[in-house]
């Protein structure tokens, strides 16, 4: 949108192409090589790099599936990370719109309690949380270890905070007049919630639930602990290609730009979404 | 002031729960195993193959035969090396893990005291065929010496220095050195034009661990005296890191890069006859797989400071391999000593270990013509006379870490042009002994 | 499974009070005290957070006052109590143990502090740049927020392969092409991992910085700068009259969020360097890493980790004392 009736001067157009240009490549350096790495033979990600491959080949493509169970991570890790979304985005908009419509005791300890979680160190509570979970599967026969319930579980923990503290900014922008004006309508509190200040917060939630999403999708720590052969994710999976013979770095990179197209894609899509929630929300 | 207020609550909050769960801490994991599970068993494996697939294609069949045999299911999990000790660590914890693993032999001792892999008594072993089945060398890698072991033997590894017999021939060398000094030597006139004559793993650490163990037997060092508290930093010790270092620091006859391999990537070199010489484990089916013909390298035991392998200070390998343990808990203990038992049948043996190209540990499938390839001859040489089993101490994994982690950074200083004295190698095991915790 | 019971419960909290709503308009919302209502829907944010939050947390706490080695791991309950121990040998600075927490502490602050210094600088400058249309901005835009959407490990796998010393495209380019350098310097080992892990960093990081003060500029009201260039405002004096100072709220928030994730960070220097990480790169959260799992001593390893909670409360708590006063100093 034009900021000002003022045309730029010249030394500030300059500028932005200067500095344009260098994050351009910046940015794209690592695609490219991701890109063009997996379409060349191995023989040429082993030796010297070189900026074009001496054959185009999609065997990596191929391969890639048979040297680690590719399909089974991928789909544990979208099981795991789509749970995880849709159960924080849930949690949170309870959460969030508690602290935005209503003043309560312990309103502010809950606030400065989950923010400061954002401070753990994974380290701290990896060995904790696993026993937990062990005792809570011995004492009643949940089996949260070693399962993707578990993980979705502590995923959907970790996006939590920042997910609150977004959603709790967006509702605010949310008139209150709405509310109130469904209320008359003869909606309960809830119903106000599902009715006007969701469907309002849309960015928003879209905003948290990317988020989410990408936290779940990238974690490795508790992930290599707390998986199993059939519940093992992507995070982990990947290591997979690094064999006892050898590197296989056209195949690393070929499975890791299989394991990034649908996140990037799904994010570039939500993209506008996830200013307009921000914008709203986080940073007003 | 009201943020702080609000934090001094949540605090009282935590403590409050700090009194629920400390109690409750820990895992109720009683003493031995018992057997009400009978029929099936969880078995975690570790990757002896090129990768897990391919460790899963050769494991399944012989369970499913084991499940013909004796009615009990085997659930396989072949756990990725950099997984495995987390996982292990993890399951000792909570005591919820498998009834029957693998675990690498240097670990036996760390894990024995934990208590949590069950003893193997006399009686035990009877129940797999007794003691006297397993070759010396591997029982002397299964834990503390002076307790029952923690294990019992799977596959047998030894080191052994594979040479490319193109290179050596161009140099106009007749055969493999013998000694260092004949190596340096040859090395010299190996490396030339962007060859090399040895490959390393620097950034390995449990390579250069293997690697300096086996230099320090031979300049009279062990890394621990023999009340198990660590040593390092002997006038040997120091030796026999800084001989190891000075291949590529002084002699020249490593590449810089190698100080940053750690995933097997000077055998990726030898394969493309990029360096001449490596030294390592089982590594047949590697060069295979990277399309280099058999006939293409020879092997040769590693070479000693003079003389020829054998026992002292002649020493030219430790003993590698991977041990079978179960699990304390388990809850199917007679089904677990029954697959123990399978897979160190002679029959098991000659099967897994041909496919993993590694050597029984069991002395009657040794005998097996299966096992007469030269490679593994030498191997089982070297095992039988000249292989020490690293410090079978609870602190062994600690040390893997400092002190591979100081030749790790020893390389790093010889592969950017820095000195290294006898001086700095000193300094760097000053440190790694320092960061050993007392117990 | 458990994970669905509580979104569930929050269900069930919404037919429990339809009923009770139906029974006709009541009050504005917003003084709405129906004392119940607000805990119902914090419930299941709150059993979570104690769950994976709080409870491991205050047990982490707990083993750091215990000597929890291998020969406890077992049973931990059963380790003994050691007191401060722990705690002292982690201080104890003139010790190794001590003074490679401290070197690694150094090392994390000054990576940090770059970090997040260079993801903000970086993320500001396109912003700015690009808060005006041109041809291809949204293109760009999209571009730019690529490395923030691909996950931590593929992006770390991608530079290391770049990085490494004889094969990588980093050395080909300045050696081989720029002639820069006299051979190949190593990136991943030595002093240059930490230009390294931080080049990483950055650009795993810029992107959101970017993408938090794109929507903080949709929230500077046109007017403002409608009436600075009536004033003659020129380009650049608007970037600095009216632009910077009106983000400065979105930033007290970012770099705070960006250095507590910094900081914290674990999956990128831990991909990168795996368990034994250059010295000069040593980052905090995998030198803790490294004294607990791989060294099988727990108590120690929770001993840092307490301490590391600390200083980031400290430092948190210092920092919203310090830019709220400076707010209201501001608004006086």
């Amino acid at each position: 949108m034009p900021r000002s009736p003022m045309a730029a001067p010249r030394s500030f157009l300059w500028s932005r192409r200067v500095v344009l240009t260098l994050l351009t490549g910046f940015v794209l350096l690592p695609v490219y090589v991701m890109v063009s790495s997996s379409l060349k033979p191995l023989e040429d990600v082993s030796e010297k790099f070189r900026w074009l491959p001496s054959g185009l080949t999609i065997r990596p493509y191929i391969d890639i599936w048979d040297t680690v169970p590719l399909a089974k991570y991928f789909v544990n890790s979208l099981v795991v990370a789509g749970a995880a979304t849709v159960c924080s985005v849930v949690v949170a908009v309870f959460a969030a719109y508690a602290v935005s419509r209503y003043r309560f005791r312990g309103k502010r300890v809950f606030t400065v309690t989950v923010l400061s979680t954002q401070m753990f160190p994974g380290i701290l509570f990896l060995l904790p949380l696993f026993l937990l979970y062990v005792n809570i599967g011995n004492a009643t026969g949940i089996a949260l270890f070693g399962s993707r319930g578990g993980l979705v579980l502590t995923y959907l923990t970790f996006s939590l905070p920042f997910s609150i503290w977004m959603l709790v900014g967006y509702f605010e922008s949310v008139p209150r007049d709405l509310d109130e004006a469904a209320m008359v309508d003869g909606c309960g509190p809830l119903g106000a919630l599902f009715r006007v200040v969701v469907p309002a917060a849309v960015p928003g939630i879209v905003a948290v639930a990317v988020y989410a999403f990408m936290t779940a999708w990238g974690e490795v720590l508790f992930a290599s602990v707390m998986t199993n052969d059939t519940t093992r994710t992507l995070a982990v999976g990947l290591q997979g290609y690094a064999t006892q013979n050898d590197v296989y770095w056209n195949q690393i990179m070929a499975a890791s730009l299989v394991v990034s197209v649908p996140v990037v894609a799904g994010f570039l899509l939500l993209q506008r979404y996830l200013v307009a929630g921000l914008t709203a929300g986080a940073v007003k | 002031m009201r943020t702080f207020r609000a934090a001094a609550c949540a605090a009282t909050a935590a403590s409050l729960l700090a009194a629920t769960t400390a109690c409750g801490g820990g895992s109720p994991t009683g003493g031995g195993g018992s057997n009400d599970k009978p029929e099936t068993l969880t078995y975690w494996a570790s990757n002896q193959g090129p990768n897990l697939e391919a460790d899963k294609k050769i494991l399944t069949p012989e369970l499913k035969k084991f499940e013909k045999r004796t009615g009990i299911k085997v659930e396989l999990e072949v756990i990725p090396w950099s997984d495995l000790l987390n996982r292990i660590v993890t399951a000792t914890t909570s005591g919820q893990g498998p009834d029957v693993l693998n675990i690498g032999n240097t670990w036996s001792a760390s894990l024995q005291a934990t208590g949590a892999l069950m003893p193997w008594d006399d009686k035990a072993f009877e129940k797999v065929g007794g003691r006297d089945r397993f070759v010396e060398s591997a029982l002397g890698s299964t834990g503390a010496t002076g307790s029952d072991p923690a294990a019992v033997p799977l596959y047998s590894m030894a080191y052994a220095l594979y040479y490319n017999k193109k290179m050596f021939a161009d140099a106009g060398i007749d055969g493999p050195p013998a000694t260092w000094d004949e190596l340096v030597a040859d090395g010299k006139k190996l490396s030339r034009d962007g060859k090399w004559a040895l490959g390393a793993e620097g950034s390995n650490l449990s390579n250069n661990i293997h690697q300096v163990f086996v230099l320090g037997k031979q300049h009279g060092a062990d890394f621990f005296d023999s009340r198990g508290e660590p040593d390092f930093t002997s006038d040997g010790a120091v030796a026999a890191v800084k001989s190891y270092v000075d291949l590529m620091a002084e002699a020249k006859i490593i590449a810089p890069g190698n100080s940053e391999y750690a995933q097997n990537q000077s055998l990726g070199d030898f394969a493309k006859n990029k360096t001449a010489m490596v030294l390592w484990q089982a590594a047949a089916s590697t060069f295979e797989s990277q399309g280099m013909k058999e006939d293409e390298w020879g092997v040769a035991p590693v070479p000693v400071r003079s003389g020829a392998p054998g026992p002292g200070t002649s020493v030219n390998s430790m003993v590698a391999g991977i041990n079978m343990a179960v699990f304390q808990n388990t809850d199917n203990l007679d089904g677990a000593v029954k697959f123990v038992e399978f897979m160190t049948s002679d029959e098991e043996q000659k099967i897994l270990c041909s496919a993993f190209g590694s050597i029984p540990p069991v002395k009657s499938a040794q005998r097996d013509p299966a096992f007469d390839r030269p490679e593994l001859e030498v191997l089982r040489k070297t095992l039988a006379e000249s292989a020490a089993p690293l410090p079978q101490v609870p602190d062994e994994s600690q040390f893997e870490t400092t002190v591979g982690t100081a030749v790790k950074n020893l390389f790093a200083a010889a592969a950017t042009g820095r000195e290294v004295t006898t001086e700095t190698v000193r300094a760097e095991l000053v440190e790694a002994e320092q960061q050993m915790t007392k117990q | 499974m458990t994970t669905t019971a509580a979104p569930a419960g929050g269900k069930r909290t919404l037919r429990k009070d339809t009923p009770g709503a139906a029974r006709g308009p009541r009050r504005r919302p917003g003084r709405l005290r129906r004392a119940g209502l607000p805990y119902l829907l914090l419930l299941p944010a709150l059993a979570l957070e104690i769950l994976v939050h709080l409870v491991p947390i205050v047990t982490g706490i707990a083993m750091s006052f215990k000597q929890l080695t291998q020969f406890y791991l077992r049973d931990w309950g059963a380790a003994p109590w050691s007191g401060l121990d722990n705690y002292e040998l982690a201080v104890d600075f003139d010790a190794p143990v001590g003074a490679a927490l401290l070197q690694s502490f150094f090392v994390t602050c000054a990576f940090t502090v770059l970090s997040v210094g260079l993801c903000w600088l970086i993320g500001t400058a396109a912003a700015v740049y690009m808060q005006e249309t041109f041809a291809g901005r949204g293109i760009l835009r999209a571009l730019f927020l690529v490395p923030y959407a691909l996950p931590v490990y593929t992006a770390v796998i991608t530079w290391v392969f770049m990085f490494q010393r004889d094969n990588g495209l980093v050395n080909h380019v300045l050696h081989e092409q720029l002639g820069l350098t006299d051979g190949h310097p190593f990136w991943l080992l030595g002093g240059n991992s930490f230009v390294a892990l931080l080049t990483v960093s950055v650009w795993k990081g810029w992107p959101f910085a970017f993408l938090f003060i794109m929507a903080g500029l949709q929230n500077i009201p046109k007017e403002l700068y409608e009436a600075a260039s009536l004033d003659g405002a020129g380009m650049w004096q608007q970037v600095r009259r009216i632009t910077l100072p009106s983000l400065r709220p979105v930033n007290q928030v970012l770099v705070l969020v960006l250095f507590l994730w910094t900081f914290n960070d674990f999956n990128m220097p831990f991909v990168m360097f795996g368990e034994a990480a250059p010295e000069a790169a040593n980052l905090i959260s995998v030198h803790i890493y490294q004294s607990s799992f791989v060294t099988w001593n727990f108590g120690t390893g929770s001993a840092m980790s307490v301490l590391l909670l600390l200083f980031l409360l400290l430092v948190t708590g210092l920092y919203l004392l310090f830019t709220s006063r400076e707010r209201k100093a501001a608004h006086a």
